[in-house]
């Protein structure tokens, strides 16, 4: 799944590598792994590269297996150490904010699920009463704009996956018509093409840097646009903007993706985030652990969001403003009968307890189990 | 009509699809869009008509009609048939002739072009010397004498187009033997006209532009009398006794010449200029023809005083006493006249006149010389389209009494049969009684007989009587005043002026089973309709309907409500209102639902959506869908922003009235129309510079305008929030991807008028994708779509199946979603436009079946705003099969295609035309006509002077094919020996 990985070429198997985040700020710097000192010492160490002496400190890190485990006395620390390979990522947060929910296994990496993710979209406060099925903040768990499929792609085209999820941000960016020069067995030729021809400041393309004006856009989604107009390309993207995947080749080259010859373990991807690769770094980016975004999966119907269905009580009158809402985006904690309508996929076990049918009378529950067995779906309620 | 036929490229192995699909556009109902030329033979009874765009149209007896297109994409301007044959010859703007003949085959006649020719001067020759202007098909079927600009006359062989140049004749044959000091003023000019001897084939008058009329010996090749006309020529007409010829001229005069073998005449026998004194436009075309009652017809085209009716476009007619200026709405193309007896040489019985826009026959045999309605080539656009609807199947009674309505409305027409007869129709009856609707922008509502391959007007509907327009009852062109001069009489139905757009006709549902009929138009309008036998008076009871429902800082900018006439209104027989819902505000109707069994009727606009209840009287539910930040709907851009089509018809409506209301203003017109004409092409210009290069690649939002729109509304009796109880629902669609569903609550039959109708909120779903939703279907337990209201009670649909759960069909723009009812969830899906990036355009369910089984099966029919049309199945929601229909640049027509129950389909391909095409095997309409040549007509008619009078002895037509066919190209060969071939068959069948 992993299709993207980048071994660091520079490690030294001495040395620890430390990717230290507090808020929205990085700090990298190596240890020792023969010579890790005591808690103590690493904590103000931390302290110091951060330049927050005097702030009270919770550190935990993401293991091996993605969990977020803490840090906090000299035995955890040694295993952390010795744990890291190559990288040892660490997020610091300050005690009087800490959400100590977060820490545990499965929190980092369990799979976010469309239902999970629109159960807590829809139900934010309901969260809060039930710290056990607390996953996060959805906003941690949001994937971000990234660089996808470098391995697969030619060097000189980069596939860019815009992920506008629940993001006020604009796509922001223009397209137009062009013609590209191509090499054919005839010689050069000039074919038309569709290229980017304007960025919004401050909208999702531009602040990602993926994107900038005159690269030649060759796919959406995974298909090709030669051939088709400037509006069934402009059509194809706003049909696909909720994940939207463009395959570009960019008017600059020379910031492309130079993969090493190594080569590595085909199933684990590194962390292709846009800070790696020397692009300006918006913050919001980099709040999430990399490796459970780039699962870049075309067809995947799990990306997609659900259509919100609204049953209204068998004789109740009208919600004066029910119309307004049901348009006016997901936020919407007053109205209990949302729920997110589970169409796209067998939906597992940690779903269902997200899932907010508790406000459903007698009869719509009756139905909701008709329904359920006719789906296959494994709902406990 | 094979022209069109193209089949799908569908893979051979799927021979189901095979049998239920296949693409035709099978043939084009109205009238051409921008004719350029008309041409007729009377042996064949054919009517020809040429287009701007190269097409080339022939009709006959209703249903028989061909058509062709030149592969040059360029104007005919003129069409001749050969005489007594079943060839024609085109020429086009290009210089090219063109040689089209109707070739038989299994018994069905194909127009086909079997021979091109561009005339070649000499070497070093200037353009003008073969510029053809005048075309003559001699009598003998085997020439074409050819005039050019250069002046000369260039003869060839038809229908192979051989040159022959021995018989050319050069300017300077002619300009020999005339009078030096005639011709040395300027030269002749181009060869205007071309005219045979009505009585001896042999000799030719050639017409000058210059005015120059010389009569030529074709066989002795030399002239035998000159004519100097001093005025510049329009047109020449040899009159039947071969002894005289009128000739019009451009300062509106028409002469008489006499043949009288001295040569040369100088001065005409007589001159007339029909409406004198003052200046007046060129007459361009006269004829006369004799009549056995008194006097000959005499019957030309312009010649109107320039100052005060030059702008007209009028033919007169004169016979006897009887003088009348024909005034058309339109420019006149040309005309013709048809004569009754075996060989169309006796009596006139009938004016054709092609003008711009329409076709209009005029019957010179009864008093007042009435109009023929016309079975074909009608102007749809006679005011402009704005929307169409399409009833399948109409049952017996429905149609009887349309019917009726309509021939009360036309007891103006003659009462003469259509006299264009050529050709037989050998189309089968069509399988049922089809009607297509279409709304107009005056706010009239025109049923058509859709059935067959004519389409032909039954019955119009108008909806303006209801309101109060600003549309002043004196502002008539036809004010016939007595004694006014020239003689107006208007004719013809084009009329593409509105009086008040706000009537314009947006959305038509018909219930052929109860005559119920609902109009929804530009203003919020939603008229209620039912069909009376008999004329009647009453009120139309009006009903407002606040669709913003309270809505905060609410500025309506738009249009306003009509007024309703309060006092009773006369209704003729026919459709007559009884019920009308206003919106408020008085937005353009964007959806509209007609339920005749529960007697409700929804209707939707950009701001939300209601039901009304029209057998009580009383809307029952408002919902406001409206986001309030959307600005746009809140004031109504649609209004606000003029269209320059529109600017541009009240400027002329502007002017047209101050015209006819105060003629001596008329000075100021010009100025105006300057600055009318300087406003829209600055609009045009700033409507240019701010169209986009570049697309704006967003996310849709709740934020973007007219999310609100309600874009579908629809009936059904399903499980909406119930699996065991089906009821009455109404669900709406928007703009905004939301589908709303209520559920509604009718009473019994018995408690129908007393108990209120009542309507619940059931569902909301917003689809995530925020896509219009242009369709909502429900499909029963067995997956097939809900039948029409009243279909089951009439026998005439299986109940729908009630057992297994229903399903929801949502069609938004980009994808097709099923949905489990009642609990609603996405069941599959159909994604369009991620992947191919069209969009949905319109919707429609049809059935299908193959030839030979009786067993039909639903799907949909959908067409994209790339042109393309897609079958889907149902309930699979599979792409089945998919055909390129219309041009993507094509927007109107796209906008305009309305499909049938049985998988045919009607689009607009000019304002005045509908093309017909059908996706089924199983229906398809198209012609299947058989047209023969007339030989056999012409040994039978030995008294024809035709024959008689050539004076050395021309074989036999015959003989001389045969003779000639050596010469001729392989195709034409085959051509003759198949018409020949035929005729004797015929001649035998005939005989025995």
């Amino acid at each position: 799944m992993n299709k993207n990985h980048r071994v660091p070429s520079n490690r030294t198997l001495s040395a620890v590598e430390v990717k230290s985040k507090f808020g929205a700020e990085f700090r990298r710097f190596s240890l020792d792994r023969s010579k890790p000192g005591r808690f103590d010492e690493f904590y103000g160490l931390l302290q110091h590269v951060h330049r927050i002496p005097n702030v009270d400190l919770l550190v935990g890190y993401a293991d091996v297996h993605g969990d977020l485990l803490p840090i906090n006395n000299d035995d955890n620390y040694h295993k952390a150490i010795s744990m890291a390979a190559p990288l040892l990522r660490l997020f610091l947060q300050r005690k009087e904010e800490a959400d100590y929910s977060a820490f545990g296994t499965d929190t980092v990496t369990r799979k976010k699920t469309p239902a999970a993710l629109a159960a807590v979209l829809l139900r934010p406060d309901a969260n809060k009463k039930k710290p056990p099925i607390i996953i996060s903040l959805p906003k941690d768990f949001r994937p971000v704009s990234s660089i996808i499929d470098v391995d697969i792609l030619p060097e000189t085209h980069r596939r860019v996956r815009l992920y506008k999820h629940g993001q006020e941000k604009p796509l922001g960016f223009y397209i137009r018509d062009g013609s590209s020069v191509r090499v054919t067995p005839q010689g050069l030729e000039k074919v038309p093409g569709i290229f980017i021809s304007r960025m919004v400041p401050g909208g999702l393309a531009d602040s990602t840097g993926l994107l900038a004006v005159n690269d030649e856009v060759l796919e959406v989604n995974g298909i090709e646009v030669s051939g088709k107009s400037l509006d069934q390309v402009t059509d194809m993207m706003i049909a696909n903007s909720h994940n939207l995947i463009i395959t570009v080749k960019p008017a600059n080259q020379r910031n492309n993706v130079v993969r090493s010859s190594g080569g590595g373990s085909s199933g684990r991807s590194t962390d292709s985030n846009t800070s790696f690769y020397g692009y300006s770094t918006p913050g919001s980016m980099v709040m999430t652990p990399s490796h459970i975004i780039q699962n870049y999966e075309p067809d995947e119907e799990s990306e997609e969001e659900e259509d919100l269905v609204i049953e209204a009580d068998r004789g109740a009158k009208l919600f004066p403003q029910a119309g307004a809402r049901a348009t006016a985006s997901t936020s919407m904690p007053a109205l209990p009968r949302y729920e997110p309508h589970l169409d796209l996929r067998p939906s597992n076990g940690t779903m269902a307890s997200s899932v907010s049918v508790g406000s459903l009378n007698a009869c719509d529950r009756g139905l909701e189990g008709r329904n359920l067995e006719e789906e296959g779906t494994v709902i406990t309620l | 009509m094979k022209r069109f036929r193209r089949h799908g490229h569908e893979s051979q192995r799927d021979k189901h699809k095979q049998d239920l699909y296949q693409f035709n556009k099978t043939v084009e109902h109205g009238f051409p869009h921008q004719p350029s030329a008309l041409g007729f033979s009377p042996s064949l009874q054919l009517l020809a008509i040429g287009t701007r765009s190269g097409a080339i149209k022939l009709y006959g007896a209703p249903g028989v009609e061909f058509m062709g297109l030149h592969d040059e994409n360029a104007a005919v301007t003129q069409v001749h048939f050969l005489p007594n044959q079943v060839e024609l010859v085109t020429l086009l703007d290009d210089n090219s002739l063109h040689m089209w003949t109707l070739r038989a085959h299994n018994s069905m006649s194909e127009l086909l072009e079997i021979g091109r020719f561009t005339l070649s001067g000499p070497p070093g020759a200037p353009p003008s010397v073969t510029r053809v202007t005048a075309v003559l098909a001699h009598s003998s079927g085997e020439l074409l004498l050819l005039g050019t600009e250069g002046g000369h006359v260039f003869v060839v062989e038809v229908p192979g187009f051989r040159e022959l140049e021995e018989n050319n004749i050069s300017v300077e044959d002619v300009q020999n033997r005339i009078p030096e000091d005639y011709v040395g003023r300027r030269n002749l000019e181009c060869v205007e006209t071309l005219h045979e001897n009505p009585l001896n084939p042999r000799q030719v008058l050639i017409g000058y532009s210059r005015g120059l009329m010389v009569l030529w010996d074709l066989d002795r090749q030399r002239p035998i009398q000159h004519f100097l006309g001093t005025q510049q020529l329009e047109s020449v007409w040899w009159m039947e006794d071969g002894e005289n010829i009128l000739s019009s001229h451009s300062d509106g005069s028409y002469c008489q010449w006499t043949v009288t073998g001295e040569d040369p005449q100088t001065e005409p026998e007589k001159q007339e200029m029909p409406y004198g004194s003052f200046p007046c436009k060129a007459i361009s075309k006269v004829i006369q023809l004799p009549s056995k009652q008194g006097p000959p017809f005499l019957i030309f085209s312009g010649g109107m005083p320039r100052a005060s009716y030059g702008d007209r476009h009028c033919i007169s007619v004169i016979h006897s006493k009887t003088h009348e200026a024909l005034d058309f709405t339109s420019r006149i193309i040309d005309f013709f006249v048809i004569r009754e007896g075996v060989n169309h040489r006796g009596e006139p019985s009938a004016l054709v006149v092609l003008v711009e826009e329409e076709l209009i026959v005029v019957d010179l045999q009864t008093e007042g010389w009435p109009v023929i309605q016309t079975p074909y080539l009608v102007p749809l656009h006679c005011s402009a389209i704005t929307c169409s609807h399409h009833v399948s199947s109409i049952p017996l009674k429905l149609w009887e009494r349309v019917q009726a309505a309509g021939a009360q409305q036309n007891t103006h027409y003659s009462k003469k049969p259509w006299p264009i007869n050529g050709g037989q129709n050998l189309a089968p009856d069509p399988p049922q009684r089809d009607l297509l609707l279409t709304g107009h922008e005056d706010g009239t509502v025109r049923f058509w007989d859709a059935s067959g391959v004519c389409l032909y007007p039954m019955y119009k509907l108008s909806t303006a009587g209801v309101f109060l327009t600003d549309a002043d009852p004196n502002d008539n062109m036809n004010q016939g005043s007595e004694g006014e001069w020239p003689p107006f009489r208007k004719v013809g139905c084009f009329d593409p002026y509105s009086d008040d757009p706000r009537l314009g006709i947006q959305k038509i549902h018909l219930c052929k089973y109860s005559g119920y009929l609902t109009v929804a138009g530009t203003a919020g309008q939603i008229l209620v309709l039912e069909l009376n036998d008999e004329a009647a008076e009453q009120t139309v009871e009006a009903t407002v309907v606040d669709l913003l429902q309270g809505q905060e800082g609410f500025r309506w900018k738009g249009q306003a409500r009509l007024d309703v006439r309060e006092e009773p209104v006369l209704f003729p027989p026919g459709f007559q209102p009884f019920a009308l819902v206003q919106c408020q505000p008085p937005a353009v109707v964007t959806a509209i639902a007609l339920h005749s069994e529960w007697k409700l009727v929804a209707f939707g606009t950009s701001h939300g959506f209601g039901f009304y209840d029209y057998h009580q009287r009383n809307n029952i539910l408002v919902k406001c869908t409206l986001n309030p930040s959307d600005q746009m709907a809140l004031e109504g851009p649609l209004s606000r922003v003029k269209s320059i089509k529109k600017s541009l018809r009240q400027s002329f409506r502007r002017i047209r009235r101050s015209r006819v209301s105060m003629r001596k203003h008329h000075t100021n017109n010009a100025a105006k129309l300057q600055e009318i004409n300087a406003r829209l092409e600055a609009e045009a210009l700033q409507e240019m510079e701010l169209a986009p290069v570049q697309r704006k690649i967003e996310a849709r939002s709740s934020d973007d305008s007219f999310t609100g729109l309600v874009r579908t509304l629809y009936f059904a009796d399903t499980f909406v929030s119930d699996s065991s109880h089906s009821t009455p629902s109404l669900w709406a669609g928007t703009n905004g991807g939301a589908v709303f569903a209520y559920v509604l609550r009718v009473p019994s039959l018995e408690r129908r008028a007393e108990d209120p109708v009542v309507a619940h909120a059931a569902k909301e779903i917003q689809l995530m994708h925020r896509a219009p939703v242009v369709g909502l279907v429900v499909l029963d337990g067995k997956g097939a779509p809900l039948p029409e209201p009243l279909e089951v009670a009439h026998d005439l649909a299986r109940s729908p199946e009630m057992h297994g759960s229903h399903h929801l069909l949502v069609v938004s723009e980009e994808q097709f979603k099923l949905f489990t009812l009642p609990k609603v969830s996405s069941k599959s899906k159909l994604k369009l436009t991620a992947v191919d990036g069209s969009r949905v355009r319109r919707v429609g369910v049809a059935w299908f079946g193959s030839r030979t089984d009786e067993q039909l099966e639903s799907s949909l029919v959908v067409l994209t705003n790339q042109g393309e049309l897609h079958v889907i199945s149902l309930p699979s929601i599979k792409m089945m099969v998919h055909y390129p229909c219309i041009r993507r640049e094509d927007v109107s027509g796209i906008a305009s295609c309305v499909f049938t129950k049985y998988g045919q389909g009607f689009y607009l391909i000019s304002p005045s035309e509908f093309e017909r095409f059908s996706l089924s095997t199983r229906w398809v309409v198209e012609p299947h006509c058989l047209v023969e040549a007339p030989l056999q007509m012409r040994p039978k008619n030995p008294s024809s002077p035709v024959h008689r009078d050539q004076p050395d002895g021309v074989p036999t037509e015959h003989r001389n094919f045969k003779r000639e066919s050596e010469g001729y190209e392989n195709s034409a060969r085959q051509v003759m020996e198949h018409a020949l071939l035929n005729d004797e068959s015929e001649y035998t069948r005939i005989s025995s």
